[in-house]
């Protein structure tokens, strides 16, 4: 067929094409510089008895780092997929508290002491781990964000994948949904694990 | 109840649209006078039944009935009565809808201001509308339907993202969205056209009125766009080239280039094919920018919360109706004939250029929002694409355009002649030189690029007056000057109203870009900064209670040389459901200039009441910016109202007499 306006058609149909193509990408997935990496070095207190946790104390396992917040909202959409995976006991979970008095804006942090600031997060944190379950081997309170800031945190929920010589393999920003769990997370964790 | 009233209505819309799509359609191409009939009731019908559905959503949010899920998504009890009517098209399903109104309220329009047209292409424009609205509608019911209910109810609302809840954004969208869909008649005029293989004169003319309709409520739609992220998102600046801005612009660029392109197949018979294929990339470039909108591959600050699902619907929906026209295009385009011939310089020949720019402009732009894509999917990284490329290569592209407006009005129709047109200008090339050369000083410093912005602003505008007095002078007849230049055309009126916009909004962009002052400082209360000319002074900040949010409203002293200070009251805004602390500018709007206020946070969260990082700025000829983009649109709209597209069948029949003279 000799028409010389069918490049137009071709030209559509290679867009189609690269939208069909752009459908299945996120564009929010952001490669994390973290990858490969060692993960970041803190010493934080628990949220249950106080003793500094480090991610050192890890070392020869594969773990995840999650973090949360209770005013997070979209924590309690991820919640039963942690739950779930924390019941499945492959590997250890640790909660990063992430700023949890001075992250709700309906609060007025700027007034609080350092102790009664420590001490209003462990409340709330605990109480909505009470509430919604507890799939943490232990959490840690990140009251002013510092080691949110080295692991690159730029919204709650986070999940980061160590293994088990402190590299951090696989990064996700947002709430792990059952699909990434199953496709992403779950293999990644056979295979470190293995 | 009411909102299953809703829906029920939606599900009824959806076989009327179908079937009055297909009969109408069917109907036409076999001389059926009862299935071409049907057009007529259907369109009316289908406008009722989706008019029915929104007044319903509406319903429900004025009557806050959290059990409907959407609702309860986007209200809440204590939102203000205005936002809750407006917090209709404030998420996707919503929104959706309300393009779905527009489109049945075009499509209604269509059906009542088409009596001239002959009944056979009257069922095909109103058939392919009803097509259109038929896939619209199949989207909603069954990937984003408003009605879903949520059981049980919630007891209050998730309330309207709070940067929503604002005049601006109240009149955006549905300006907006009446530029985006009601290119969609003109889209049905060149399908039906195509359709029928009369791609004439007189489909040119029919379409023009839509297609000025159209372009005129897209332009204010941009334009109360940009000017809400002006004054809302507290950075200062009225335009990001984010990826749906872009998606706003690129329809507004390819309907700029068909309005010149009707220009010349209505006046000439000329670029037939090219006018039809840009009727159809313009309403193409609309569905494309839904697509890139709700479909989420691309970042933005509009992003609607986004589901694969509705991605695919969108797709396929843009490959039927695109895909579906360009190939009638590609099989009826070969037969058109080429229309009257014309010279290498003549009104034809500057009018192809200006469709060549506007086309390359549109194709930069889509480059631009795409490359991101186009890079992410051939899987070499990640990248996004801002405002050093697009205004790297727009620049040198809109300046020959621009240059280009004051000339073509003074082209003849076939062949035009170089000598004349310098003739007539050479006192307003000279003005505009000179302007270009003085004018920059106001501000102190010449820069090159303003001296180029004012030359083409200057240019333009002097063009456009000396364009309407010679007109005037020449038809004055026995009368005076103002009265024949009152009698002109509106369509005349409109033209050179448009292209005084350009200039101006020209004037602004240049000035506001080049000579912005800004400063970005710690301030105590009792603290002065000095900026351009003017003193602001920080009195305090207090504690504001409004009805769904609490503010810390600052308080700032605006001082200027000769006047009488000023109070300004900047804000930073919690708003009760959302974590979001929202900015509210305080500004001292000006035709010369805007002083403009933004609280950034205090330094000690402890202590709101001692020092803040306020940012100041001082823009020249900023609201020129939007200045412009109105009379653009107000002149789009005169020439809308021209008494040759009003009194149709009187003018064609006119026409005819003259011709047999």
């Amino acid at each position: 067929m000799n028409n010389r306006y069918l490049w137009i058609f071709a030209a559509f149909a290679l867009l189609v094409v690269l939208l069909a193509i752009g459908l299945t990408r996120d564009p929010r997935e952001i490669p994390s510089p973290l990858i490969g990496k060692s993960a970041p070095e803190f010493v934080l207190p628990r949220l249950d008895d106080d003793r500094p946790f480090s991610p050192k104390d890890m070392a020869g396992q594969v773990w995840l780092l999650n973090v949360w917040a209770s005013w997070c909202a979209s924590c309690r959409d991820e919640h039963p997929v942690l739950v779930e995976l924390a019941r499945k006991g492959l590997l250890p979970i640790v909660g990063l508290n992430y700023k949890e008095v001075r992250g709700d804006l309906s609060l007025d942090a700027a007034k609080l002491t350092p102790e009664a600031e420590k001490l209003q997060a462990a409340v709330r944190a605990n109480q909505w781990l009470a509430a919604h379950g507890n799939p943490y081997a232990l959490s840690v309170l990140d009251l002013d964000g510092k080691a949110g800031i080295d692991y690159g945190v730029y919204g709650v929920p986070e999940t980061y994948l160590i293994d088990k010589n402190g590299i951090i393999r696989f990064k996700q920003i947002g709430p792990i949904t059952p699909e990434v769990l199953e496709n992403k997370l779950l293999p990644l964790i056979a295979r470190l694990n293995a | 109840m009411i909102p299953e009233l809703g829906l029920f209505s939606l599900i009824l819309a959806l076989p009327v649209a179908l079937c009055t799509g297909v009969l109408a359609l069917w109907g036409a191409q076999r001389g059926r006078p009862a299935w071409i009939a049907l057009a007529k009731s259907g369109s009316v019908a289908l406008a009722l039944l989706v008019g029915v559905a929104y007044l319903c959503l509406t319903w429900a949010f004025v009557q806050n009935d959290f059990s409907v899920l959407y609702v309860a998504q986007q209200s809440s009890s204590s939102l203000p009565l205005l936002y809750r009517v407006t917090g209709v098209w404030g998420g996707h399903e919503g929104s959706l809808l309300l393009w779905l109104l527009m489109l049945a309220g075009w499509t209604a329009l269509a059906r009542f201001y088409s009596r001239a047209l002959p009944d056979v292409l009257r069922a095909r424009v109103l058939g392919v509308l009803c097509l259109v609205a038929a896939g619209f509608l199949l989207f909603i019911l069954f990937t984003s339907n408003p009605f879903l209910r949520l059981i049980p109810g919630a007891a209050e609302g998730r309330e309207l993202n709070p940067m929503l809840q604002d005049p601006g954004l109240v009149i955006h969208p549905p300006l907006l969205y009446m530029g985006y869909v009601g290119f969609s008649v003109a889209y049905a005029f060149a399908v039906a056209a195509l359709l029928s293989g009369q791609l004439d004169a007189a489909w040119a003319r029919w379409s023009r009125p839509w297609t000025l309709a159209a372009w005129a409520f897209l332009t204010l739609g941009i334009a109360v766009g940009s000017w809400w992220a002006y004054y809302e998102l507290g950075w200062g600046g009225w335009w990001f080239w984010d990826p749906v801005e872009n998606a706003s612009f690129m329809p507004w660029l390819a309907g700029t280039a068909l309005i010149h392109s009707l220009a010349v197949t209505e006046k000439r018979g000329s670029f037939k094919n090219w006018t039809v294929l840009l009727a159809v990339s313009t309403f193409s470039l609309s569905l494309l920018g839904t697509f890139l909108v709700r479909s989420g591959v691309l970042t933005s600050v509009h992003a609607f919360a986004n589901d694969p699902a509705r991605g695919i619907f969108i797709l396929a929906f843009l490959v039927a109706v695109i895909g579906a026209s360009l190939l009638l295009f590609v099989w009826r385009a070969p037969r058109v004939g080429l229309g009257g011939r014309f010279a290498l310089l003549s009104r034809e020949s500057l009018l192809l250029v200006n469709n060549l720019l506007l086309a390359v402009a549109t194709g930069t732009v889509l480059l631009g929002t795409l490359y991101p894509l186009i890079v992410d999917a051939l899987g070499v990284g990640k990248i996004s694409v801002g405002p050093p490329y697009f205004n790297a290569v727009f620049v040198p592209i809109m300046t020959p355009l621009l240059f280009l407006i004051g000339i073509g009005p003074f082209a003849r129709w076939k062949t035009a002649s170089f000598a004349e047109i310098l003739r007539v200008h050479k006192w307003t090339l000279g003005i505009a030189v000179l302007a270009a050369l003085t004018l920059p000083f106001c501000h102190g410093v010449w820069k090159p690029q303003v001296g180029l912005g004012v030359f083409l602003a200057a240019w333009i505008f002097l063009a456009a007056l000396l364009h309407f007095f010679r007109q005037a002078r020449a038809t004055q007849g026995g009368g005076s000057l103002i009265a024949s230049a009152l009698k002109q055309p509106l369509h005349f009126w409109g033209m050179h109203l448009a292209h005084i916009g350009v200039a101006v909004f020209v004037a602004g962009v240049t000035v506001v870009g080049a000579y912005e002052a800004e400063k970005n400082v710690k301030m105590a209360p009792g603290d002065t900064v000095g900026i351009d000319g003017f003193r602001f002074r920080f009195l305090g900040v207090q504690s504001v209670e409004g009805p769904n949010y609490q503010a810390l409203r600052g308080e700032m002293e605006l001082l200027e040389n000769d006047r009488l200070p000023r109070r300004l009251f900047p804000e930073k805004r919690f708003y009760r459901h959302s974590a979001m602390p929202m900015t509210e500018a305080a500004i001292d709007a000006g035709l010369w200039r805007d002083a403009y206020v933004a609280l950034g946070d205090p330094l000690d969260r402890e202590r709101p009441g001692g020092e803040w990082v306020v940012r100041v700025y001082v823009k020249p000829l900023v609201n020129w910016i939007w200045g412009g983009a109105f009379l653009m649109a107000l002149g789009g709209l005169l020439a809308l109202f021209d008494r040759r597209y009003r009194n149709r069948r009187r003018a064609v029949a006119q026409e005819n007499i003259a011709a047999r003279n």
